[in-house]
This record gives structure tokens, sequence and C-alpha cells, in this order.
């Protein structure tokens, strides 16, 4: 399967994949940090686990960035 | 329209040079109102720019004082400022950087009970915060008064920032709907940060604010700009306006401002 993600193409060997096994693919350590965006759309945290990406499919993984003045 | 003084001529003449800013975009800037909630790694390079240019009222709002930690890239504050309030470290360098500059210092933390009267009457916003909390108290009042900010984030070596034109492009609640659990995500007193990067990200920051008040070009609304400095790696991720946002949808369910819990990136409270 192909995907892009954060804009790379990536080949994937492996189908019915989850939003949550694409972050475990890719070794994003903690889910809760990022939102992820599934061809032009938020898929909500709670759906990671059973929404299934499919051949062509654009992901891009959005992390929360909190530093500024501190 | 405003008279220039010949040493005000002077002063913004490269400004006045610029086809797209002239004495028309100039007078843009100096009748322009800008805030800016923290005087931090990002807010302080975005008000030594901004009142270099010109910027009529410059806001800074910022409860903290000056720590040496903070020298490493809060370029605003000098080694001789240490202890003193940040908003009149930063006062007293923008007046001395342009002394035609308004500045207002408000020396507060934002919080619900106040970031509505204090943003009220600026232009634009710019949040250069430290903390979860604060940014999405920032996104949830611009968004409630209809006021224009820049978004900024930085860690490490990387950085994020979008604009947002209230009612018009995607939110911060768009793209993360809510803060992240407590401590799940590093922050710059956690894990560091190169003292340029606050460099990098809060002078784009200044250049979207005056490119809305000059109305010129295409503000970064509707998108994400990220980078990395290591590789100097720099992305722009579309986004949309999403329909079911919490406070900028369709049907809202966050109709008043309330106070985050405490916030992620203070580690001397943690």
């Amino acid at each position: 399967m192909n995907l892009k993600i954060n804009g790379e193409e990536i080949i994937i060997k492996k189908d019915n994949l989850t939003i949550y096994d694409i972050l475990s693919i890719c070794k994003v350590e903690m889910p809760e940090m990022v939102s992820v965006q599934l061809n032009g759309a938020f898929v909500e945290r709670l759906v990671f686990a059973s929404t299934v990406v499919s051949d062509g499919d654009e992901i891009d993984f959005l992390y929360f960035m909190g530093g500024g003045a501190e | 329209m405003i008279n220039f003084t010949e040493e005000q001529l002077e002063r913004y003449s490269r400004h006045i040079l610029l086809k797209d800013v002239g004495v028309e975009g100039q007078e843009r800037f100096m009748s322009g109102k800008v805030l800016i909630i923290g005087a931090g790694g990002l807010g302080a390079p975005a008000a030594l720019y901004l009142a270099a240019a010109g910027v009529g009222t410059l806001g800074i709002v910022d409860g903290d004082k000056v720590e040496l930690s903070n020298l490493q890239r809060q370029i605003i504050h000098f080694t001789e400022d240490v202890s003193i309030a940040k908003v009149v470290s930063a006062t007293q360098k923008i007046q001395a950087l342009n002394p035609d500059v308004k500045v207002n210092a408000i020396q507060e933390h934002v919080c619900a009970s106040n970031i509505r009267d204090i943003i009220r009457g600026y232009d634009f916003i710019i949040d250069g915060t430290d903390n979860f909390a604060a940014k999405f108290l920032i996104n949830d009042a611009c968004v409630m008064e209809k006021i224009p900010f820049s978004h900024g984030g930085i860690l490490r070596f990387t950085g994020q920032t979008m604009t947002i034109l209230p009612d018009q492009s995607a939110c911060y609640r768009c793209i993360f709907s809510a803060p992240p659990p407590r401590n799940a995500v590093p922050t710059c007193s956690q894990a560091g940060v190169l003292g340029v990067i606050a460099g990098m990200l809060g002078t784009i920051q200044a250049a979207e604010a005056l490119k809305f008040l000059a109305k010129v070009g295409t503000l970064l609304t509707n998108s994400l700009l990220t980078f990395d400095a290591l590789e100097m790696d720099f992305r722009k991720l579309v986004l949309r306006k999403q329909a079911n946002c919490r406070v900028c949808g369709e049907h809202p369910i966050i109709l008043e401002l309330i106070d985050e819990e405490q916030p992620v990136c203070d580690l001397k409270n943690s």
C-alpha cells in the first residue's frame, strides 16, 4: 500500500492498517501528542484504532508545540 | 493621513521604498495596534521588529520577571534586567529603539477572567506564550472577540506557526481540539530549545502582523508552517476550517472561556 505520510511517499507491505497502526509503524510513541489529518480531515482520537487507511491516502501528523515564553 | 516628520521619513525610508508598503503601508503600521502575549522567546524578537517598524501601539502582556536562563533566547532582555519585570524591561528597549511607539505594559498573566478585556481594541494578537492553557485561551478569546492572531510554538530545533482570521480560517482548536494530557508533551523548560529557533519563529509572527496591517501578501491562514532547523526543512501543511470545531464550528460548544488546568509547561510548580 502506498501512503503519503507527512508529505513523503511511503510503501507499507501490509493492508487493513488503522491510524493507530500507522502511528505505531511511524514510531510515534505517544499518540496523545499528535493530531492526525487523513486526506485533509482531522480524525478524532477516539477512532484512531477503528479508522482504516487505504492505498493512496495522505496522512499528516501535527504535533503539539508549547514553548514560547517561559 | 499621517504627516510624516523628516525624521520619520528617514527612519522608515526602507519601508517607504518598498512597492507593496510605501507611505500608505507605513501609515497603516503607525496607526496599527498589536498585542504581544508573552515577552519571552517569541515575544522578544516580535516586539523588537514591530517597534522598529513603527507600529503605533504595542501591548505587552507578561506577569513574569526576567531570569538568567531567559537570556539565551529572549533577546529583548539584557543581563542587567535579571529579576525586573519582563514588561518593564521590554518597554525600556522598545522606547529606546523607537520613541514613536506607544507601549501598553500589562504585568499580568492572561486568564479566562481578564483576557477579553486585555485583547479588545487591538488589530492583531501575537501568541508568544509557553503553555497550552494559555494557547487555547488565546485562541478561544480571539475567536469570540473576532481578533486575528498568530499562533506560535517552539521545541528543541523545531517550530510551528499559523495565522488565524476568526470566522474565515481554521483556528487552533480546529487542529487540536483540546490541550494534551498534562506532561504528555515535553516543553522548552523540560526538553530545551535552541535559542535562535525562538527568533526564527517570532520574526515570522511579526512578519504576519505587518502583512496584516499593511494588507499585503497572503497570510499563513489555513496552513500550519512547521520547520526543523536541524535539516533546515520547512513545510506548509494545508488545513481546513472544521465544521465540528468546538469553538469556531457551526455549532460551537465552547461559549465561554474557562481556565484549563495548570500550565503543562510550568516545571516550577510540578
